[in-house]
């Protein structure tokens, strides 16, 4: 999602910058978020129809005598961190997303740089790769790696098994790969030809110009696009369920399962919902307030 | 069309490739079924997404406090949360809850109507952002020149504010149709019959999990390739000269 037009200034002001943000609302500065009046606001609100719905549905309970709250108590540390002894739930999610974005931001730039290669071979098919995983969609990739991977890999006489969850992470670091090396190609198309200029007249060769004058400047523009495709990223790893992989979407329907009763429904959904939102919203605030840091000083 | 059926069905019996969609009449039906409601889905809810996200954009403006915080608040929600929960949420746990409330046995929308109300809702968001933001691209000094040439409020927003804003937005906005267009596949979790839902029925049917998957792939970049390309001319076709590259 990065605006096309990004704080380019034309000398006629015909048109004021393009930037769409992450959210509308400007709380003052990352510690002061805790403390911000609205802040505060909200959390009382989200408390208190907390607890306007507990005590609601605790009336219409009564056969098994188990309010909502207490409901979702009992299948929180399930639905956090999965079944015990084995490794699941919301934490999983997380785990995936930190793995395939570090194996995406790694595969990514190399691809990225080739993208920018001056040999026309490795630069087409470079981008023809990028092209490939940009526009296939996600659970489409998913599938593909899930179903066509194999389940054991075969190392002299050992046999490892693949788990689930490593094949969907790497399905998962194919798309976040192709559009790190949309960024990585868009940042360094970024920086002014004078710099590669000067570069060579210094004699840098062209590694040294890459790895040392170029990618250091474009690191900056880098960031914040890129912690978008980890919000983007992190709010696709529910998709594994549907892969039968046990992350916290699949244990939350196993827990409805196990419950049974369609009014924990919303409540349950609205759990789960909450615990990304409480973890991606502070990224997407920090995403929009180092766009608009690094905009300033363009 | 007997040629290409006879072909793959020698490409079967000499190399084992089972493309059961170009010689079966059955699987071939329903696979073109699967990409039309792809198609149509993804129809729906672009246009759905557009009109969410003008009205979202011109309610983000309103001078009323709580009409803004309200939007903000939407925003927020649809883009921090999953849009695979946030379908689920609304198929079993919204859908329940009202036929519930309404009296009505069997749910009040099927699954496709629901995958197009949560997915327009989710684009939507998007779109109200980038909509406003392209309103807000257009400076004050433009629109009072065309106010003290005697441009009704109407009329600017016609002829001034509109044209310039759509355009300043028109990558980014399609950026995020494109995104839409790849996200109606996780329809595929609450069984509307599109693309993916029908190749999974063909190779549970047939065994042929690889080139089912393969034709799937194919389709998509075939698709999303023509959406891209279409989009580009058209941001092409209509920039607004001297600004930007």
């Amino acid at each position: 999602m990065k605006p096309a037009l990004d704080n380019r200034h034309t000398d006629l002001d015909v048109m004021l910058p393009f930037r769409p943000a992450a959210v509308t609302w400007d709380a003052g500065d990352w510690a002061g978020l805790a403390t911000s009046r609205r802040f505060g606001l909200g959390l009382a609100l989200v408390l208190i129809s907390w607890i306007l719905i507990d005590s609601a549905s605790a009336q219409m309970v009564g056969t098994q005598g188990q309010t909502v709250w207490q409901t979702l108590v009992k299948w929180t540390p399930l639905m956090m961190f999965g079944p015990k002894g084995e490794f699941g739930g919301f934490v999983l999610n997380i785990v995936v997303s930190f793995i395939a974005m570090a194996l995406g931001t790694f595969l990514g730039l190399w691809l990225g740089l080739g993208q920018a290669s001056p040999n026309r071979f490795i630069s087409r098919s470079s981008w023809a790769v990028t092209q490939l995983f940009r526009n296939s969609p996600w659970l489409v990739l998913l599938f593909y790696f899930m179903l066509l991977l194999p389940f054991f890999i075969r190392i002299g006489d050992t046999q490892i098994e693949v788990s689930g969850w490593a094949k969907a992470t790497f399905a998962l670091s194919l798309p976040i790969m192709a559009n790190v090396s949309e960024i990585v190609r868009g940042s360094m198309a970024s920086i002014p030809t004078g710099q590669w200029d000067s570069a060579e007249s210094l004699a840098f060769s062209r590694t040294q110009t890459i790895w040392r004058i170029i990618l250091p400047q474009c690191i900056k523009r880098m960031i914040p696009p890129w912690m978008n495709w980890y919000c983007i990223l992190t709010m696709s790893t529910p998709l594994i369920s549907i892969l039968g992989v046990n992350d916290g979407m699949t244990l939350t329907q196993d827990a409805l399962a196990a419950e049974g009763r369609s009014e924990f429904l919303i409540p349950m959904y609205l759990w789960l919902m909450s615990w990304f939102f409480i973890y991606s919203y502070p990224i997407a605030m920090l995403t929009r307030k180092l766009e608009n840091r690094f905009a300033v000083n363009q | 069309m007997e040629t290409v059926a006879e072909w793959f069905l020698w490409l079967k019996e000499a190399h084992g490739i089972k493309l059961t969609i170009f010689y079966d009449e059955l699987d071939r039906t329903r696979f073109i079924g699967g990409v039309w409601t792809t198609i149509h889905l993804s129809f729906v809810c672009v246009l759905a997404s557009i009109v969410i996200g003008i009205a979202g954009a011109w309610m983000q403006m309103s001078p009323l406090v709580w009409v803004r915080r309200i939007m903000g608040g939407y925003i927020a929600f649809f883009r921090n949360t999953p849009p695979l929960v946030q379908l689920y949420f609304f198929y079993f746990a919204v859908d329940s809850a009202l036929s519930g409330l309404l009296g009505i046995r069997g749910g009040i929308l099927s699954s496709y109507g629901w995958a197009v109300i949560t997915l327009s809702f989710f684009a939507g968001a998007f779109n109200t952002e980038i909509f406003r933001a392209g309103i807000e691209a257009v400076p004050k000094s433009t629109t009072e020149a065309a106010q003290a040439l005697g441009y009704s409020r109407f009329q600017i927003y016609r002829y001034i504010t509109f044209p310039l804003a759509y355009r300043v937005c028109l990558p980014a906005l399609n950026n995020n149709l494109v995104n839409l267009v790849k996200t109606t596949t996780v329809a595929y979790a609450i069984a509307v019959p599109e693309t993916l839902y029908i190749a999974n029925q063909i190779w549970s049917d047939e065994y042929n999990v690889p080139e089912m998957m393969n034709v799937v792939w194919v389709v998509y970049i075939l698709l999303v390739g023509v959406l891209v390309w279409l989009m580009h001319r058209w941001e092409k076709a209509i920039r607004v000269p001297g600004f930007g590259q």
